[in-house]
C-alpha cells in the first residue's frame, strides 16, 4: 500500500478498493490519536475519503485545504457567523469550531452535497429564485441552515424563521430574501423536508 | 424615453448557480500545485520600534519554510502614495507598507509572516514567533489627540479640500430666528465582509498570477506591480468572485504585496489569508468621529447657515477623513455654509472608504437636526425639507443633471402613511404594551463620481448566435455581471440569456474599479460603446454583402431582435448574425469600445436622491429598540436590472440600521488597540434584527453621467436610513440620540 500522503487524497472508500488501516474506535478511546498526524476517514457528501491530520484540524480546514471541498466558507473561525455551517449526520453544526477527526464515522454534508446531479435543491432554487444572495459567501452557511431548518420545523412563521437563521450572518443584508426563499419551499410542499433527511 | 426591454428586466444573477452550488472560488480557494500558506503576526503595541525578532522556535517548528520580517523582506520598490481607487490608477491604501523597518506606527501593523507547508502549522509557528519591542506614547482617540488638532488642507487622498466656504455663515446666523447647535459622536466602524481579505500568489517565471479579494483588478495590478517594481503587464489578478466588499477591498492593502513577495522567497505558491480579527487592522476602517453643527433658520422654516466642524483621527502618513459634510453642502437651498475638517494624528492605520463613507455618518447629523428644527418650529418634518429644497446645486449653482427628490418624498409617504402620523414626539404617545411607537423620516443624497479614464469593453458574437461580453471588472456582489449582459443583449438586439459574461481579470479590457457607486455608469457605458460598435459592424458588413437580403439597404432601416437584422417593417426580410458570419466562413465577430468619461466639469450638480422612512417600537425598560419597517425610495437614474438594484438599495438600508443601533469598533485608549475585532463582539444586524424593507425606484432621465443615465445604487440605500431610524426613537420616546450607534445602555437612561 501506498503510504498516506500529508495533504490532499483521492477517493478511498469505493466498492472493491482497499480501506487503509486507521486507528480502532478502541485507540481512539484510548486517545490514541495525535499529537502527530493520522490517517482518517471521512465520509462528505457520500464519499469516503482517506486523509491524513493532525487532531487540531479543524473540519473546516480538513473540507477546504485537505479536501478541496471549498463551498462551506471562512468568515470567522470563531463560531460567529456561520458560513461554515455544514451537516453532520443530518445536524448543522459550525465546521471551524468541530475538529476532523471527530467526525469520522459520520456523514458529513455540505453544500456541494445539496442538488441532485444538475437538478439544483428547490432551497437553491429558491435563493436563485428570490435573489437570497448578493456576494455569495455566507450562502452555502444560509443554504445548509436552511435546508436544516425546515427538517427541524422551524419554518412557522416569519419570526420564527429569522430567530433560527440568526446563527447565519449575511453582510450584504439579504435577510428579507433569504425568508421569502425558506417561505416559497416551505408552502411548496415539503420536498426540502424530505431531501433534508437524505 | 422608452425602457429598453433587456435592461432593467429583473434577470437573475449571472452567478447564482455557482453561488448555490459552491463551485464559486473565492480568492483563497484557488490550489495551485505545490501552494504553501502564508500568516501574518501583527504588532501588539500600537507605537515604538521592534528591538528585536526570535525567529528561532518557529524556523524549526515542523513544516515551516520561511519567516519574513523587515530584517530579511526585501524592500519595496517605491514609496506608496494614497490615491483613491476611482483615479483607476494605484490604489495604495495608505502611503506606508509594513515590515521595511523597526517602527511601529498602529497595533496590527504586520511585523513578520511566516510561511508553512499547511495552514495549521503556518498558523501554530506565526504564534512562536518572538517579538519584542520598545514602546513609546501613543494617540488613537479624539479624545488623546484633540489638544493637537489641526485643520486639514485637504482630505480623501487629496480629492476634497479641507475647508469650504459660500455666502456669508455669519451674517447667516445674524438673519436666523432660531439657532440649533448639535455635536454627534461616531464610533469607528469596519467592513467586515463575511469573506476575509486574502491572495494566492503564483510565479511563473517573471510572471505574477495574484487571486486577489479586490473592488478592482486592475488597482491591485498596478499597486503591487508598482511595490514590486515589476512591469504592470508581468502581474495578472483575477478576481472573479468577491465575497463582498462594502470599502474594505477598495483599496490595495500590502497583503498581495506581502503574498507575492513569499511565494518569490519560497520558490511556491503562497496563499495569504487574514484573519478576522487581522481584518481589523489591515484593510482599513471607518475612522471614530465628532461633528458639531450649526443650523440657522427663520421662523418658516428656510435655512439661513450652516456651520459644520469635523474632528477625527488619521494616520501619521496621510491626511484622511471621509467626507462627512457633503450631505448638509448638498441637501439644501443654504446661501451660507462653513465646512472644516480637522485631524488628530493617530496610531492607527490609515482610515478608508466605507460603504456611503461620510454620507452615512454625514446625513445622520443634517437629517437628525432637520428633524429637531421642524420640531421646534411646530413644522411637519417633511414639509421642513420641501421648504428648503434644493431646485438646483447649492455650491456651484449649476443645475441638476437630474433629481427627483420631490418625487421620491411624495412616493414615500404615500407608501409608508406618512400623513396620518400622529406628530406628537411624547413619551408613550403611541404605545403597545411595553413598545412605545414612533416613526421618523430622511433624505438621502449620494454623489454621481465622474470616472476619469477610459472605461473598455469587448463584445463578441459567435456563428452559433450566441455572445460574450467582456470587461475587467470584479462584481463584488452587486449585479455588475448581470448588468453586463443585460447592456450588452440590449445595443446588440438580443435576449440576454444569450450572452455570456467574462469579467474579473485583468487580462480582459480594463474598467475602474467598483467603488463610489460608479461602477455600473462605467461598466455599463463600456459595455454599451462596445456592443453597439459590435452591432453597427455587423449590420454593416449585412448591408455590403451582396449575398445578404439586406445588401444595400439603408443601415438607418435596420432593426436586430434575437440576433436578426432585417428591414423595419419589413421582418420578412432579413438574416440572422450567425447566417451572415457563416456563410463568410467566419467564425466570430468582435469589437473593443471605449467610453471616454465627460470629466468632472460637466457644468451640472450629480447626485442621487432619495427619502427613508422608518417606524420603531422602543422598550425603554430594556433599552430595546426594534425596528418594525423601513421604507426607501431613491432616484438613482436608469436602473439596469430591478431585482439585483432592489438587493443592493436594501442591503444598504439594512446597513443604516446597522450603523444606527449596532455597529462600534470600540478603542482601547490604554492598550491604543481595537478591543473588540470579532464578528461575535463587532455587531451588525442578523436575521432576527431585520423587518421587512420597502424599496421603490423612480426611474429618472440623466443625459449627463453616462451614456445609460446610470447613477448607482450602491451606497444611496444607507444614505439617511440610520437618521430616519433616530428620528423615529426621538418621536417614539420624546428623547434626541446624537451618538452612532444608539446602544441599550443610552436608550434606558432616563431623559
Amino acid at each position: 500500500m501506498t503510504p498516506p500522503q500529508e495533504g490532499r487524497t483521492g477517493l478511498a472508500g469505493l466498492a472493491g478498493h482497499t480501506v487503509p488501516r486507521q486507528a480502532t474506535a478502541a485507540e481512539r478511546d484510548r486517545g490514541e490519536i495525535g499529537p502527530e498526524p493520522a490517517d482518517v476517514l471521512l465520509t462528505v457528501n457520500g464519499t469516503v475519503h482517506r486523509v491524513r491530520l493532525e487532531p487540531r484540524v479543524s473540519l473546516l480546514d480538513a473540507l477546504r485545504e485537505r479536501l478541496d471541498v471549498t463551498g462551506p466558507k471562512k468568515g470567522c473561525n470563531q463560531g460567529a457567523c456561520g458560513a461554515c455551517t455544514v451537516w453532520v449526520d443530518g445536524h448543522r453544526v459550525l465546521a471551524c469550531l468541530t475538529l476532523a477527526v471527530a467526525c469520522e464515522g459520520r456523514e458529513v454534508t455540505t453544500v456541494e452535497g445539496l442538488a441532485d446531479g444538475d437538478e439544483l435543491h428547490p432551497m437553491q432554487e429558491a435563493f436563485v429564485d428570490n435573489d437570497a444572495l448578493q456576494c455569495g459567501y455566507c450562502t452555502p452557511g444560509q443554504l445548509m441552515s436552511a435546508v436544516a431548518l425546515m427538517k427541524e420545523g422551524h419554518h412557522r412563521d416569519d419570526a420564527e424563521i429569522a430567530e433560527w437563521m440568526s446563527g447565519n450572518i449575511c453582510r450584504c443584508a439579504a435577510y428579507p430574501n433569504i425568508r421569502r426563499a425558506i417561505r416559497q419551499v416551505r408552502d411548496s410542499g415539503g420536498r426540502a423536508e424530505q431531501e433534508g433527511e437524505s | 424615453m422608452s425602457i429598453p426591454p433587456q435592461i432593467g428586466r429583473g434577470v437573475p444573477r449571472a452567478d447564482a448557480h455557482a453561488k448555490v452550488t459552491g463551485a464559486a472560488r473565492y480568492s483563497a480557494e484557488h490550489r495551485p500545485t505545490g501552494a504553501v500558506h502564508a500568516v501574518l503576526v501583527c504588532s501588539r503595541v500600537p507605537s515604538g520600534r521592534i528591538t528585536g525578532i526570535d525567529a528561532s522556535r518557529a524556523l524549526v517548528s515542523e513544516g515551516v519554510l520561511a519567516v519574513l520580517s523587515h530584517l530579511n523582506l526585501p524592500r519595496v520598490a517605491a514609496q506608496p502614495r494614497l490615491i483613491p481607487s476611482l483615479a483607476g490608477t494605484t490604489a495604495h491604501g495608505q502611503s506606508f507598507f509594513p515590515m521595511q523597518d523597526e517602527r511601529i506606527h498602529y497595533a496590527g501593523q504586520p511585523v513578520a509572516m511566516v510561511v508553512a507547508d499547511t495552514l495549521e502549522r503556518a498558523e501554530h509557528a506565526a504564534e512562536l514567533v518572538g517579538v519584542d519591542y520598545a514602546e513609546e506614547p501613543w494617540t488613537t482617540t479624539v479624545d488623546q489627540g484633540r489638544d493637537r488638532a489641526y485643520e486639514a488642507e485637504h482630505i480623501f487622498g487629496g480629492f476634497v479640500p479641507g475647508r469650504t466656504d459660500r455666502g456669508d455663515v455669519e451674517a447667516g446666523l445674524a438673519e436666523a430666528e432660531t439657532v440649533l447647535e448639535s455635536t454627534h459622536r461616531f464610533a469607528a466602524n469596519h467592513h467586515n465582509a463575511i469573506e476575509p481579505s486574502a491572495a494566492t500568489a503564483v510565479w511563473e517565471d517573471s510572471k505574477l498570477t495574484l487571486y486577489d479579494t479586490t473592488q478592482g483588478p486592475t488597482a491591485t495590478r498596478l499597486t503591487v506591480a508598482e511595490l514590486l517594481g515589476v512591469p504592470p503587464s508581468n502581474v495578472r489578478v483575477v478576481s472573479e468572485f468577491v465575497g463582498g466588499s462594502f470599502g474594505g477591498k477598495a483599496m490595495i492593502w500590502a497583503h498581495p504585496t506581502l503574498a507575492a513577495m513569499a511565494a518569490q522567497h519560497v520558490r511556491a505558491p503562497v496563499t495569504l489569508a487574514l484573519t478576522r480579527a487581522q481584518t481589523f487592522s489591515n484593510t482599513g476602517h471607518r475612522e471614530e468621529q465628532e461633528h458639531t453643527l450649526t443650523l440657522g433658520a427663520r421662523s418658516d422654516g428656510t435655512l439661513t447657515a450652516i456651520r459644520y466642524r469635523k474632528l477625527s483621527p488619521t494616520s501619521h502618513f496621510d491626511d484622511w477623513a471621509e467626507p462627512s459634510l457633503g450631505p448638509a453642502a448638498q441637501l439644501y437651498a443654504c446661501p451660507n455654509f462653513e465646512g472644516v475638517y480637522d485631524l488628530v494624528r493617530a496610531n492607527t492605520m490609515t482610515p478608508t472608504f466605507m460603504r456611503a463613507p461620510g454620507e452615512g455618518t454625514g446625513a445622520f447629523v443634517i437629517e437628525t437636526a432637520m428633524d429637531e428644527l421642524a420640531h421646534e418650529l411646530g413644522l411637519d418634518p417633511l414639509e421642513l425639507r420641501l421648504r428648503n429644497h434644493a431646485d438646483t446645486d447649492p455650491e456651484t449653482g449649476n443645475p441638476w443633471s437630474s433629481k427627483g427628490l420631490r418625487e421620491c418624498y411624495a412616493r414615500g409617504a404615500e407608501l409608508f402613511g406618512w400623513h396620518s402620523r400622529d406628530p406628537r414626539p411624547v413619551q408613550g404617545a403611541r404605545r403597545e404594551g411595553d413598545w412605545l411607537l414612533g416613526t421618523g423620516m430622511a433624505s438621502a443624497v449620494y454623489p454621481v463620481y465622474s470616472v476619469m479614464n477610459p472605461q473598455r469593453a469587448r463584445a463578441r458574437v459567435y456563428a452559433d448566435g450566441r455572445a460574450v461580453v467582456e470587461t475587467g471588472c470584479s462584481d463584488i456582489g452587486t449585479g455588475a455581471a448581470t448588468v453586463m449582459g443585460q447592456v450588452a443583449a440590449e445595443a446588440l438586439g438580443m435576449q440576454s440569456e444569450a450572452v455570456t459574461v467574462h469579467y474579473g481579470d485583468t487580462e480582459l479590457p480594463n474598467t475602474v474599479a467598483a467603488v463610489g457607486s460608479a461602477g455600473a455608469g462605467a461598466v455599463s457605458a463600456a459595455v454599451h460603446t462596445a456592443a453597439r460598435k459590435l452591432r453597427d459592424q455587423l449590420v454593416a458588413q449585412a448591408l455590403a454583402d451582396q449575398g445578404s437580403p439586406l445588401y444595400g439597404a439603408d443601415p438607418d432601416e435596420i432593426e436586430v431582435r434575437s440576433g436578426r437584422m432585417s428591414l423595419r417593417g419589413s421582418p420578412g426580410t432579413g438574416e440572422a448574425y450567425g447566417e451572415m458570419l457563416g456563410r463568410n466562413m467566419t467564425f466570430d465577430a468582435e469589437a473593443v469600445g471605449s467610453w471616454q468619461p465627460p470629466g468632472r466639469d460637466s457644468g451640472y450638480g450629480t447626485a442621487t436622491f432619495g427619502a427613508q422612512f422608518a417606524e420603531v417600537a422602543v422598550d425603554p425598560g430594556l433599552g430595546l429598540v426594534r425596528v418594525r419597517r423601513m421604507t426607501g425610495v431613491f432616484a438613482p437614474g436608469r436602473v439596469l436590472n430591478r431585482r439585483t438594484a432592489h438587493s443592493q438599495l436594501m442591503g444598504g438600508m439594512l446597513w443604516g440600521l446597522g450603523q444606527a443601533l449596532l455597529e462600534a469598533t470600540h478603542m482601547e485608549p490604554n492598550q491604543g488597540r481595537w478591543a473588540n475585532p470579532s464578528l461575535g463582539e463587532y455587531l451588525v444586524p442578523v436575521n432576527a434584527d431585520t423587518p421587512d424593507v420597502q424599496v421603490e425606484m423612480l426611474e429618472v432621465e440623466d443625459r449627463v453621467v453616462n451614456p445609460l443615465g446610470v447613477k448607482g445604487v450602491g451606497e444611496i440605500g444607507q444614505v439617511g436610513a440610520a437618521a430616519a431610524i433616530a428620528n423615529a426613537l426621538f418621536h417614539a420616546t420624546g428623547r434626541r440620540f446624537r451618538d452612532l450607534p444608539i446602544t441599550i445602555e443610552s436608550v434606558m437612561a432616563p431623559a
